[in-house]
């Protein structure tokens, strides 16, 4: 095996664990092809595994001939480690370094991982588009599935299944689909029991400078409009940056070809920006020096809780149209594939009773996420430690899940789940021994055979025990619509995390 | 009375405080001599008391009238129309006058009546014991004793009648350093723990200008630290910034020197004066006040106003407190400038820290009365209860219940009461509605013959104790359990429930407590039903065997036993049911949040759904 090569030391003896809020281990250090691992080697002591994967950034520094590396992972942890042996540090840090950053997916630990536990309920057949259309079953009647993109070949960030408007064939699909950006064309996100309003989300439309039009893409989304209605665009970027869109072949709606709709812009902020909000806000979470003054501008200058506040804010908006104004919504920023979803699966979340319990957060997670092709490889590929930023790095999927603890917060007793619930997502959307969140969309994931060569993280978590963890007491089922306050005064930070 | 010219304006409009596209209400103003009212056209009150108002501002006239913003001391802000000019300057004048009374005698405390007779209203007054606290904590012993000095406020105006000193203390040395402190405030005993035997004690600075001495002082201080048998040093804590303190030196005041006074350790902690802390919080409040702010400007603002700052600050003096209690086992000296601001912070809240009692319900308001009311915190001249100098009012009791509440969320088992407690005693010192927090000092407060004239607000809490209590709390803690509170920045959150306690809109729409309290009853009441049910099945059973010894059927024991059983089942289905009832949940509504900025574009609007949050607002104040 080729991870053997990396590992130039497997064992250091008397190595010494420094965590935060725990008393020092001192223990053997084993270096495997996918886990740092502590023991003490005495019973009922815990040991430390760590997956390489989740390492974010190493450090190393002597004194004498003890050496130390500081450990930075991409949950936030730190975690300190005091090596005796100068060329065992150098030795153990070059093998971390190696094997945090291998670049090959199919060497990562998911595809190696056997599970110990009896899988009751296989996670990657729990949550078919087949199932979840079925219970939109009175949608049935304006939509239908359709397979058009059944070899990825109209959009290769879409899933095979796609909901679309009952009335237009595939034929019209695949042209609507070279008018949107990444062929991304309008399908369907949520269908509102209550007045048979929908979400729908897309990519931006190819207009470009001289305001190209697709008659095909008209007659789709107004096929989703009732007589007489009007629906909302909600664009997620300031009408500056859609316009400045154009220039590069994207753009936005016309009203003069759109004529029922409103459009309305919103500015969710996106990639680097949200990397360097989430850098700023974990080196001020970790600044210790007591101070308040600097902790409060750490914080302000950080602006995570006011992408936050967008993002709430943008999803309500979406969501009393649907709710208040009886009027149905296309979300779409730019791909499509970030703000769009944060938007179109909290709007979700406020809407529908069924994504507030545990299934549902997970059919909404691999419907709205998974299938609807975020891509996680990229945007998890780094955390707040690293220096190399890559432009597609983002949080997004940790700030959409902060945004449901804020929601979670407001409404403790409406979530059948809890903040670790949130928390453990988190993790393994960074760093996990289950494949369900490699890979940037379910094309990829086919190619790479995740379905059998790797363990769905809902085979796991499904399990009694483990949901146990993740149970709300205070959940009591609640039907109704939950509106949530975007006040700043409401939003605190989140300490889980 | 002769302040009312108009008691009722009828179609005026209140407005949200936060909405941009000026929702209002509208409704009838009625003003009566206590209390400023408001009934909106679904009969929703709104009740404001004429001693919470902080200042009332009449704006530039508008098309649809006069505006007329009221901002009260609890942080309500309430934001009227009135159509005609006039009516508005009537209330206006009427307001302005009733809310700053020039005599105390005018206040609502001496007109209020609860129904109570003579004797409830002294026993009222009796409910909280100094002499028997001070037995709690186990003086007068070997080592301390209580002293007569000021029984008839001679040596001190501004002190109790009743005061603790160590027993080396004679009388010249107490009337010798007494002349030595600021308003003649000398060391005297504020707790004493008697596990380590050490004291927290507390006097006001020393006049001691660049050089002078004072040998009574000094023994003074001797005796307290030989007061303490374990240690023999003691810490003399200046809760001042160093600067300040200097600065008084001139004014031949200042700070005790090291050298003259045998085994004191000196150490200043920095808390700012009153005035600083009046302008931070104005700031705070003006930042707050701000139509759809945004997520930047809270924090810069709650920043620049430096009032989570000042909150640390008093919580880290507190600290230093019980860990020099804790951990050196030494007694501590805490004073300022005058010794009752800054100390009365610094001491409750050390003893909060040291002594589980404190943290209930009983033993907090002991606390209050003893560090705050009793050795002299100005209250009447820092929560301006009357027409006075406006550069005495500081919001330093706010910031001693705003520390608790921090310890409150960092320590959520460990206090018997909940939020709405602070909540209510902080609605309290500004009402004027009881007699205990009148006056500035014990003596004045005789003079003023309160416990004649009005009543305690105490045992009306106790009372309503149901309502304050946290329904986490855990009892069983030993006595000496010390909170080690986390001081690290981004433990210290802004107290929404507070600072916007008024505005519905912004706080969350389900309360765990509230399930969780709920539920508790509900447990009880089924215990309750079970053990009912089960003395029943224990009759019925008695009877049916009488039954059978007499008439000798056995089979008809078998057909009775599962009625029984489904009769006992039935009854819990049907109690279940409605104690769920008794959950809310509010929200449902979307009415005014801050998202709805495009609201004005929607055609249509939901009037049924304002009254809703306003229900809410109201039903809890």
């Amino acid at each position: 095996m080729e991870f053997a090569e990396l590992i130039k030391t497997p064992r250091v003896d008397n190595v010494v664990l420094h965590r935060p809020f725990y008393p020092a281990v001192e223990g053997t250090l084993c270096l495997t092809g996918h886990h740092l691992i502590l023991s003490s080697r005495q019973d009922n002591t815990e040991e430390l595994w760590l997956l390489h994967s989740n390492i974010d950034a190493i450090d190393k520094r002597f004194v004498g001939s003890l050496g130390t590396i500081i450990i930075k992972c991409k949950d936030f942890r730190i975690i300190q480690l005091d090596i005796p042996g100068m060329e065992e540090c150098l030795n153990i840090a070059s093998s971390i370094e190696a094997l945090s950053t291998l670049d090959s997916i199919t060497l990562m630990y998911p595809f190696f991982y056997r599970p110990m536990f009896e899988v009751i309920e296989d996670g990657w057949h729990s949550f078919l588009p087949e199932q979840e259309f079925e219970l939109y079953s009175s949608a049935s009647g304006e939509w239908r599935l359709s397979y058009v993109n059944k070899e990825f070949a109209v959009c290769p960030s879409y899933p095979p299944t796609v909901i679309v408007p009952k009335s237009i064939d595939d034929e019209a699909l695949r042209k609507v689909a070279t008018f949107r950006h990444g062929g991304r064309f309008p399908v369907l996100s949520y269908y509102h029991q209550k007045n048979g309003m929908v979400i729908m989300r897309s990519g931006q439309p190819l207009t470009g400078t001289n305001g190209r039009r697709c008659k095909e893409d008209e007659k789709l989304i107004n096929a989703t409009l009732r007589v007489g209605k009007r629906g909302y665009i909600i664009d997620t970027r300031s009408l500056n940056v859609a316009q400045q869109a154009r220039a590069k072949g994207g753009g936005f709606e016309q009203e003069a070809h759109y004529p029922q709709w409103r459009r309305i812009h919103k500015s969710i902020e996106r990639y680097h920006i949200l990397q360097e909000s989430l850098i700023k806000l974990v080196e001020a979470c970790n600044d210790q020096t007591h101070n308040m003054d600097r902790w409060l501008s750490k914080l302000e200058a950080s602006n995570w809780l006011t992408h936050i506040k967008e993002i709430l804010t943008t999803a309500c908006l979406a969501a009393q149209c649907i709710d208040r104004e009886g009027a149905s919504v296309l979300i779409h920023g730019t791909e499509g594939t970030d703000s769009t979803l944060q938007v179109t699966s909290l709007a979700q979340i406020i809407l529908e009773p069924r994504s507030r319990t545990i299934r549902g957060f997970e059919a909404l997670i691999e419907r709205e996420w998974l299938q609807a092709g975020h891509p996680f490889q990229q945007r998890c590929a780094q955390s707040a430690y690293c220096n190399t930023k890559q432009k597609w790095e983002a949080p997004v999927f940790l700030l959409f899940l902060d945004c449901v603890w804020q929601i979670l917060r407001q409404f403790p007793c409406s979530f059948e789940f809890n903040e670790n619930f949130l928390i453990m997502l988190f993790e393994h959307a960074y760093a996990s021994q289950f494949g369900t969140f490699l890979g940037n969309s379910e094309s990829e994931r086919c190619k790479l055979k995740l379905q059998q060569k790797t363990m769905s993280l809902w085979s796991w978590v499904n399990q009694p025990s483990e949901l146990s963890k993740y149970t709300n007491p205070l959940f009591e089922a609640n039907n109704l619509v939950i509106w949530p306050s975007v006040a700043p005064q409401s939003l605190p930070l989140w300490e889980g995390i | 009375m002769e302040h009312i010219r108009t008691t009722k304006v009828e179609q005026v409009k209140l407005l949200d405080r936060f909405s941009t596209s000026n929702k209002s209400l509208t409704g009838t103003l009625y003003l009566t001599a206590t209390h400023l009212l408001f009934i909106d056209s679904h009969q929703k009150e709104t009740w404001i008391l004429h001693h919470h108002i902080a200042s009332v501002e009449k704006l530039a006239l508008t098309t649809s009238g006069c505006p007329l913003v009221i901002q009260c001391k609890n942080f309500r802000i309430v934001h009227f129309i009135v159509p005609r000019e006039r009516d508005c300057h009537d209330i206006y004048n009427s307001l302005l006058q009733l809310s700053k009374q020039a005599k105390y005698e005018d206040l609502y405390a001496f007109s209020y009546n609860p129904k109570q007779n003579d004797s409830e209203r002294l026993q009222g007054w009796q409910l909280i014991d100094l002499a028997e606290e001070y037995k709690r904590m186990g003086v007068p012993n070997s080592h301390w004793e209580l002293s007569d000095a000021n029984r008839e406020y001679k040596i001190c105006e501004t002190y109790p009648r009743e005061l603790y000193v160590p027993w080396t203390a004679s009388k010249p040395i107490i009337v010798g350093s007494s002349k030595f402190r600021s308003k003649g405030r000398f060391p005297v005993l504020s707790y004493y723990h008697q596990d380590k035997k050490a004291a927290i004690c507390r006097c006001s600075q020393p006049l001691s200008g660049f050089s002078a001495r004072c040998v009574e002082d000094e023994h003074l201080l001797q005796a307290i630290s030989k007061a303490n048998p374990v240690n023999r040093y003691m810490y003399v804590v200046d809760t001042r910034p160093k600067l300040n303190a200097m600065a008084n030196r001139a004014a031949g005041k200042g700070y005790e020197n090291e050298d003259n006074y045998s085994s004191i350790r000196f150490q200043f902690v920095g808390i700012e004066n009153i005035h600083v802390m009046r302008s931070s919080l104005q700031k705070l409040l003006e930042v707050n006040g701000t139509k759809g702010l945004s997520v930047n400007d809270f924090y810069s603002g709650l920043e620049s106003s430096g009032w989570l700052r000042h909150i640390k600050a008093v919580m880290d003096a507190a600290i230093f407190l019980a860990k020099a209690i804790m951990v050196e086992n030494a007694s501590v000296l805490v004073h300022c400038s005058d010794g009752w601001d800054r100390t009365s912070q610094v001491c409750s809240l050390g003893s909060l820290l040291l002594d589980s009692y404190y943290r209930t319900i009983k033993g907090f308001m002991v606390l209050i009365d003893k560090d705050w009311i009793s050795f002299g915190h100005k209250f009447s001249e820092r929560c301006g209860h009357l027409d006075g100098d406006p550069k005495e009012v500081s919001p330093v009791f706010t910031q001693f219940l705003e520390c608790v509440w921090h310890l409150t969320e960092q320590f959520p088992q460990a206090f018997e009461f909940n939020e709405a407690f602070l909540l209510q005693i902080h609605e309290h010192i500004h009402s004027c509605q009881f007699g205990n927090f009148l006056g500035n000092c014990q003596k004045e407060r005789e003079e003023l013959k309160l416990k004649e004239k009005t009543y305690s607000l105490w045992p009306f809490l106790l009372e309503d104790q149901k309502k304050y209590l946290n329904p986490l709390y855990s009892s069983k803690s030993h006595r000496f359990i010390v909170l080690e509170p986390n001081t690290v920045s981004f433990n210290f959150k802004f107290w929404r429930n507070m600072y916007h306690q008024f505005d519905r809109t912004l706080h969350p729409r389900q309360s765990v407590f509230n399930i969780i309290m709920n539920m508790n009853e509900q447990n009880k009441q089924l215990e309750k039903d079970i053990k009912d049910l089960e003395s029943k099945i224990k009759q019925r059973k008695n009877k049916q065997t009488d039954d059978i010894l007499t008439k000798e059927l056995l089979h008809s024991v078998h057909p009775e036993s599962p009625t029984l059983k489904t009769s006992l089942c039935f009854k819990e289905q049907t109690l279940l049911p409605v104690n769920d009832s008794l959950r809310t949940i509010e929200g449902s509504s979307p009415a005014d949040n801050r998202y709805s900025d495009y609201a004005e574009e929607f055609s249509k609007s939901e009037p049924a759904v304002v009254s809703l949050e306003y229900g809410v607002a109201r039903m809890t104040c």
